[in-house]
């Protein structure tokens, strides 16, 4: 065996502590760069690079779950006794008893707390420290503050399949309680497997519905019967018209039968004010209005039908989509028509023609809502397409007050019960207005968006300070009002009523000049069409002078042919009617008065006023 | 004896006073001129709010102690006279 290397070590130098020193830097490798890779790359001129100097943060949401609550309460039992003292037992608890009495300290004590509390018995019988010094000053309200409304409590439908809020009803005994009607109003597109359930809310409870009422086929409308609290009447989407007794579970109580209900869904439902309190009635878009008494529905006990012509074709009929009753005018009753048209009835007239009354025509879509000012019944508010209009039942041919056109359609209205100057409308867009137009008449007092998506319906409650609004996915919200909207204010009344009468005399005094401009130009048809040739060159709307000689010469050559009848007819034409023919040709001259009217207000720009005929 | 008979009489004889009643420091009526049933629920309310009213003004001010709480409500005003080991506690419809 070869020695390869000899390791050489003293015995001294074992366990010596090492020495550590420093070298210099030894240059192991050196790759400089290799130009040929940079042919893989191309460059890039200019870069942006975002710098920043501060610290780098990220935003995170998170919703936490609901809290379910539930009210419990506490049972107080007595307790504290001691261990061999039964307290159920009389004679051990008085033994007890009298044992503690017979104790020094406590005679002591007694004696010393009783010095304290006469005194300040003595005390409070002698000074009442709450009198109130400064009684009979009235107390100035200047309420500041901006209107404002904030919610309150959100009620969401816990069905998975979502239907509309279409109708709310408040209890009628302190309004503790909700009622709010589920469906889905779009023609046909119900989803398979929704159901038809409504619900009874109880404000404290938000979670979970207090009652849940189960009806055959969806409820368009529900409403509390005001003198018996526990019962509802319903509307349901096949026409039929329901009843429910909330004691006697969610089933319907009672049912109209299908052969003589409406046959179209029942939009309107209403109680009316009668000594039995079973007495309501229906209106739908069949274009019938139906009056039942609850005990039996099997069918109704009188049936109108919304026809104008007053010749009661039911082909005729104008759907009825909102309803109106005030207790206080117990004989007449509003229907709302898909037509835009107000129809006022009679219901205590002796013949079916007369039922109807008169019409109010003046909105371009179905009137959603309809309600009388609950402090001047003569003046209601109805709403529908985009606007709002307030009439007077004395001025018929157009509404004495309107909001203006808004971009959303409106859904729902209600006048506030606690100022007569105050109305609520919804819209499409979600928004709930508060208008109050004894404060400012062209935009709405407080706007306020409830939700994204659009709210089918509203219901004031009755001290006016809470608002609950329903939403196409069944969320209802609960609002409050602050309290400036909901106290009467100084005058209020008396301003309100004075800007109603105001607005409709206005109103009849134009109604006064149409028709007066109408009788001269049934008068003068010959005469006109030489001054219109005149006034021709001065107005400068071109199109519009055109159209108008175009119709009026086509009526011109018309009347030149029955100017014999003509002259008969002038004299039925004093007097309004409906006969349709007469209608027909009213319209045209009407159109083609409109347009000289307003040439001729062209032409007096001096603001000089013709001088009738 | 008979002092504590006469004072409680007095006092329960004073104008407005609607009810009387004695609690010891375990909440045990001892005696009471209103029902059993609202006595154990003013005697078992009553004392702790005592206690918590006691804690309150010695953690303020360690050598200070409650002499007497009255609670003036809407309807009426209930007094509570405290002692180491008892309650007193008067209802008293105050005049108006």
């Amino acid at each position: 065996m070869e020695i390869v290397y000899v390791y050489v070590k003293k015995r001294s130098e074992f366990g010596k502590q090492c020495n550590f020193t420093d070298r210099q830097a030894e240059l192991n490798i050196d790759i400089p760069p290799n130009p040929e890779l940079a042919e893989l790359y191309v460059e890039r001129n200019p870069v942006d690079t975002g710098i920043q100097c501060s610290t780098s943060m990220s935003e995170h949401e998170a919703n936490t779950e609901r809290i379910e609550m539930e009210t419990r309460g506490v049972n107080h039992v007595e307790g504290g006794w001691p261990k061999d003292v039964n307290p159920l037992e009389l004679e051990q608890t008085i033994r007890f008893r009298k044992k503690v009495e017979k104790d020094e300290n406590y005679i002591n004590a007694i004696t010393q707390l009783g010095l304290i509390m006469e005194h300040c018995i003595k005390q409070n019988n002698a000074i009442d420290i709450y009198q109130e010094y400064f009684d009979d000053e009235d107390s100035v309200e200047v309420t500041e503050e901006a209107p404002s409304a904030k919610t309150i409590n959100v009620f969401r439908d816990p069905q998975e399949i979502k239907r509309s809020a279409t109708h709310l009803s408040w209890h009628p005994d302190g309004s503790k309680k909700l009622a709010v009607a589920y469906s889905c109003l779009n023609f046909q597109r119900a989803p398979p497997g929704m159901s038809h359930d409504s619900y009874i809310w109880d404000l404290e409870n938000p979670n979970r519905p207090e009652i849940a009422l189960k009806p055959s086929s969806p409820v368009i409308t529900l409403e509390y019967n005001p003198k018996d609290s526990h019962v509802l009447l319903g509307g349901c989407y096949n026409g039929q018209i329901a009843c429910w007794d909330t004691r006697k579970g969610s089933m319907v109580a009672e049912l109209s039968t299908i052969e003589f209900s409406h046959r179209d869904p029942v939009y309107g439902t209403i109680w009316l004010q009668s000594k039995t309190g079973t007495e309501c009635f229906s209106a739908s878009t069949d274009g019938q209005v139906m009056w039942w008494d609850i005990r039996k529905l099997s069918e109704p006990t009188e049936v109108v039908i919304m026809d104008i012509t007053k010749k009661e074709q039911l082909d005729n009929a104008l759907g009825a989509i909102s309803l109106e009753f005030e207790a206080t005018l117990p004989t007449k009753f509003m229907v709302g028509t898909e037509q835009g048209v107000v129809i006022s009835c009679n219901r205590k007239a002796k013949t079916s023609a007369e039922k109807i009354v008169c019409t109010f025509s003046g909105h371009h879509g179905p009137v959603y809502a309809l309600q009388r000012n609950p402090f001047y019944p003569k003046n209601f508010l109805t709403v529908g397409d985009w606007t709002a209009r307030i009439w007077s039942e004395d001025s018929r041919e157009s509404s004495i007050m309107w909001t203006k056109y808004h971009m959303a359609y409106l859904t729902d209205g209600a006048w506030s019960p606690v100022r007569p100057a105050v109305f609520f409308t919804t819209k499409m867009d979600g928004t709930l207005d508060i208008w109050d137009f004894v404060f400012k008449q062209c935009d709405p007092a407080l706007s306020l968006k409830v939700c994204d998506e659009a709210l089918f319906c509203l219901r004031v409650q009755d001290n006016g300070c809470f608002v609950a609004c329903g939403s196409q996915l069944g969320t209802t919200t609960l609002l409050e009002v602050s309290s400036g909207l909901c106290t009467l204010q100084r005058n209020e009344k008396n301003i309100a009523s004075s800007i109603f009468e105001r607005e409709t005399r206005r109103e009849k005094i134009l109604e006064a000049r149409h028709r007066e401009m109408r009788l001269k130009e049934k008068g003068k048809s010959d005469g006109k069409e030489e001054e219109l040739r005149e006034e021709e060159t001065a107005v400068d709307l071109e199109e519009l002078v055109g159209k108008a000689e175009e119709e009026f010469f086509d009526i011109i050559l018309s009347e030149l042919k029955k100017k014999e009848a003509e002259a008969l007819r002038k004299s039925k034409l004093q007097q309004p009617s409906l006969k349709p023919e007469d209608e027909a040709e009213g319209e045209e001259e009407m159109e083609a008065d409109d347009l000289v009217e307003r040439e001729d207000q062209a032409e007096e720009e001096g603001g000089s006023e013709e001088t009738p005929a | 004896m008979a002092e504590v008979e006469e004072t409680l009489k007095r006092i329960q004889n004073h104008k407005g006073v609607i009810g009387t009643m004695v609690v010891n420091a375990e909440g045990i009526p001892i005696r009471t001129t209103l029902d059993n049933s609202t006595t154990v629920q003013y005697a078992g309310l009553l004392h702790q709010l005592t206690m918590k009213a006691r804690s309150t003004v010695r953690d303020i001010d360690p050598q200070n102690d409650l002499t007497f709480l009255r609670i003036r409500s809407k309807k009426h005003e209930i007094m509570v006279a405290p002692d180491k080991e008892y309650l007193l506690i008067v209802i008293q419809n105050p005049c108006e």
